[in-house]
């Protein structure tokens, strides 16, 4: 496989480090990957822009670091502003319209995904909506199964808690395919 | 089982100045523990640097001379490994309340089974007579040439304060409530403090012209009253003796034996 | 995937590391980026009966471990820069009376308040010579989570071993991110228990004498030998001396036991070094990107080689001139100022041909900074 480098942004308590986390546990424990995870600590994990980086390969992961993102997701204007110069080149842009206004051109796809409307529509738990665009990554990347999500997401929470992720993680799934 | 049965006679003879108070402390603590029938081998006694420090190598107990003001710290860690192990911990003022008093404040709050004893002579002895914490004001010292201008604290409202459940105070003079109180600062379960005062002849003394040992400990006998007596309200000056807290709050190694049952639960 | 895999951070490998070994006592004081090593004790040792305590602030902890290892348990504590500067004193006791300890520093930037969430690497020579007077220290240090896994175990053998107190100098880096972990079976990495001495109760036990092998068996406290612990020079009985004689032999013993098994104590990874011209040397997350660049330039057929030592002190200085006695160029890849560099300066034949590839800015350094340094080195430009 093409080694993966994601990029997940946003401000702090929308769930992109969880998100991040998920997919990696997911690829290491679920699907026999390598992968790596690092994260902004300090004040930019509680507000403002705030990032986690994933790297996905079958080979083995030294740097950690994410410079070139071939997935980048902003889910905060500040967000977008500060990240978007660093998309890897054919790479590819994940936003929601309710956050972000895409104000450039970039040289990747962009995708503009209706996920958080979408997710208080259905749902009505904004808690989801990192799931979701979990969801809207996997169907637009087809990195992971989205069964190893799930199976990630049966061992970290109470079963109360599961349907509604799965729900969530079905309609980012749904808006890609849509897309 | 003799007093003399737990000292460590190859020691001696001890650094302790002529006249000093520290050996009648360890009298008296020695008088405590063979009042208690307690074998050897289950006092831990953990000290930290100064002259009062020194009092733990002279000792056949298990014994560990730390670092200046942690002994607290260090015992923390015996006691909540070994929780059937008795601690007692002899403190100099400045090791206690200057250098280690975030650790004393704290034993305090957690209530840990320690046996504190504070032995306060006012004056940094070891490093050669200067003030401490316990100083208060008006006091020469080799460090305050023109007489300190630092208020002291009251280890006892501290220790109170700070949630010790067992706080008394007594002096090298009143041997005999000596003794009864460190045996029930012994026997008390949880973080007890006992406060004594006793005399440094050679800095303290000299410098503040109080004389040698025996005016020192007459001192002792002259300004302090048995706690709650009469003669404190007509001399407020006079300092107290005797019990000042005695109360019953959960000891931290009982309360951690909580801890684990919690986390087991379900477990295994 | 196997069960006992597990996808972690490197703080959370370091308590995997060393509950494989059997710590029993954690005492700790909360501080960025070491605090999940805490955290996770808070939660993991009262399950299995064992210890955790919060302590009232990093000079506490210190203190605290060295008393309960004294009784016996096996026992560690975990901190960062500032937090590493206030534990140096107790660090500095557990030397003098030899008690067995693990401590663990997940290094930020510094000096001072420095850099609380960031990368750094400059700890090294504080791990060496952070507490006062001259004195032998082990420290180990490792590049991913199976590594932290490992040396951590390695520490608490190497405490056990040699009665010192060992120091993990592992960075933000490698503490925040996570990757995989496999969990060894129990009995696949060798335990080393606790010496105790066979002295029997009654019968006069020596805790400073130590038997003909160097080492010196011990006896928990609170058990049937009572005897004297101090920081000052001690006699074979741990009572206090300042006879010259007993001093020297004491400041030898705690050299010699750690300085004269320098060897034995290298613990290190080779990466084509077998041909290569240029020698890297890094350790902790630099060598990730160090690792990095050897495989990507090997594979366009450059002769390049990485070295990645795991244990800094004792410095293994004949291991790295060994290893670089062919090479026409050595480039220590560390971030700080060039702390290793001057020790790999100080045991090659021709220190001229040692470099410094480093970053000091709280970021990661990249394989391309290396790259471009290797570059300039070689004088062909960036």
């Amino acid at each position: 496989m093409e080694r993966c480098r994601l990029v997940f942004s946003g401000s702090g308590g929308q769930g992109v480090i969880t998100a991040a986390i998920l997919l990696a546990e997911a690829a290491v424990l679920e699907e026999g990957l390598n992968a790596v995870q690092a994260q902004a600590y300090g004040a930019a994990a509680r507000g403002g822009a705030t990032r986690s980086d994933v790297i996905v390969s079958d080979e083995e992961i030294y740097f950690p670091k994410v410079n070139q993102p071939n997935v980048l997701v902003c889910l905060t204007q500040e967000a977008y502003n500060k990240f978007y110069p660093i998309i890897r080149p054919g790479g590819m842009l994940l936003t929601d319209p309710r956050y972000v206004k895409i104000e450039r051109k970039v040289d990747a796809r962009q995708w503009e995904l209706e996920m958080f409307r979408t997710v208080m529509d259905r749902i009505g738990k904004p808690i989801v909506f990192n799931i979701c665009m979990l969801g809207a990554v996997l169907g637009l990347t087809n990195l992971l199964k989205p069964e190893s999500i799930l199976k990630v997401l049966e061992r970290r929470m109470p079963a109360a808690f599961l349907d509604m992720n799965r729900q969530a993680l079905d309609i980012g799934l749904e808006l890609a395919r849509a897309a | 089982m003799a007093v003399k049965d737990f000292i460590r006679e190859r020691f001696f003879p001890h650094i302790w100045c002529p006249g000093c108070g520290h050996g009648i402390v360890l009298n008296s603590l020695l008088r405590a523990v063979e009042s208690l029938g307690m074998s050897k081998n289950e006092i831990v006694m953990v000290s930290g640097i100064g002259c009062s420090s020194r009092i733990s190598g002279y000792l056949d107990f298990h014994t560990l001379h730390t670092i200046h003001g942690r002994a607290l710290a260090f015992a923390t860690g015996v006691k909540l490994s070994r929780p059937e192990l008795n601690l007692i911990v002899p403190m100099g003022d400045g090791d206690a309340l200057a250098i280690g008093g975030n650790h004393f404040i704290h034993a305090a709050r957690r209530n840990i089974d320690l046996t504190a004893i504070v032995m306060n002579n006012r004056i940094y002895g070891m490093t050669g007579g200067q003030f401490s914490p316990l100083s208060g004001c008006g006091v020469m010292a080799t460090t305050a040439p023109f007489a300190t201008v630092d208020q002291s604290f009251d280890v006892a409202e501290l220790a109170r304060a700070a949630g010790a459940t067992f706080v008394a105070r007594s002096t090298t003079y009143h041997v005999q409530q000596l003794t009864k109180l460190l045996r029930e600062a012994i026997l008390h379960e949880g973080f007890s403090v006992v406060e004594v005062l006793t005399q440094c002849p050679t800095y303290f003394g000299r410098r503040n012209k109080m004389g040698g040992a025996v005016e020192m400990m007459k001192w002792f006998k002259d300004n302090t009253t048995p706690v709650g007596s009469k003669a404190k309200t007509e001399n407020p000056a006079l300092i107290e003796r005797g019990i000042f807290v005695q109360t019953e709050r959960p000891e931290y190694c009982k309360a951690y034996d909580q801890v684990i049952e919690r986390a087991q639960k379900g477990k295994k | 995937m196997k069960p006992n895999t597990k996808f972690l951070q490197g703080n959370e490998a370091c308590v995997e590391g060393a509950l494989y070994a059997g710590l029993r006592f954690f005492a700790g004081y909360p501080i960025t980026p070491s605090t999940e090593i805490a955290e996770t004790l808070s939660a993991r040792l009262p399950q299995i009966g064992g210890k955790f305590i919060q302590m009232e602030d990093e000079i506490a902890s210190m203190c605290a471990i060295i008393g309960a290892s004294l009784t016996g348990h096996k026992v560690m504590t975990a901190t960062s820069g500032p937090g590493f500067s206030l534990k140096q004193e107790a660090l500095g006791y557990a030397v003098m009376a030899e008690i067995p300890c693990v401590v663990v520093n997940v290094q930020r930037g510094g000096p001072s308040t420095g850099n609380p969430t960031h990368v750094a690497q400059g700890d090294v020579m504080q791990a060496r010579w952070g507490t006062h007077g001259d004195h032998a220290i082990v420290t180990l240090t490792a590049s991913n989570h199976q590594d932290v896994f490992a040396m951590t175990v390695e520490a608490f053998n190497i405490a056990e071993t040699y009665r010192t107190p060992v120091i993990l100098l592992f960075d933000e880096v490698v503490g925040h991110m996570r990757e995989k972990l496999v969990i060894p079976a129990p009995g696949e990495i060798p335990l080393v228990e606790r010496l105790r001495t066979s002295v029997p109760g009654g019968v006069d036990y020596h805790p400073y004498l130590p038997r003909e092998d160097g080492r010196l068996p011990m006896s928990d406290f609170g058990g049937v030998h009572r005897y004297n612990v101090t920081g000052l020079f001690h006699d074979m009985w741990g009572f206090p001396s300042d006879n010259p004689g007993v001093v020297h032999g004491l400041m030898r013993h705690l050299v010699d036991k750690i300085e004269n098994n320098a060897g034995q104590l290298a613990r290190y990874k080779e990466f084509e070094l077998q041909d290569a011209d240029t020698v890297l040397i890094s350790y902790g997350s630099a060598a990730r990107s160090a690792l990095h660049v050897v495989r990507n330039r090997r594979a366009r057929g450059e002769k390049l080689g990485l070295l990645e030592l795991q244990t800094l002190w004792p410095f293994p200085a004949a291991l790295v001139r060994d290893h670089c006695a062919r090479a026409r160029s050595v480039v220590v890849v560390e971030m700080n100022t060039g702390q290793i560099m001057r020790e790999v300066k100080a045991a090659v034949k021709n220190p001229e041909n040692v470099f410094l590839a480093n970053r000091i800015d709280g970021t990661l350094i990249t394989p391309t900074d290396i790259r471009n340094i290797l570059r300039l080195i070689q004088g062909r430009g960036v």
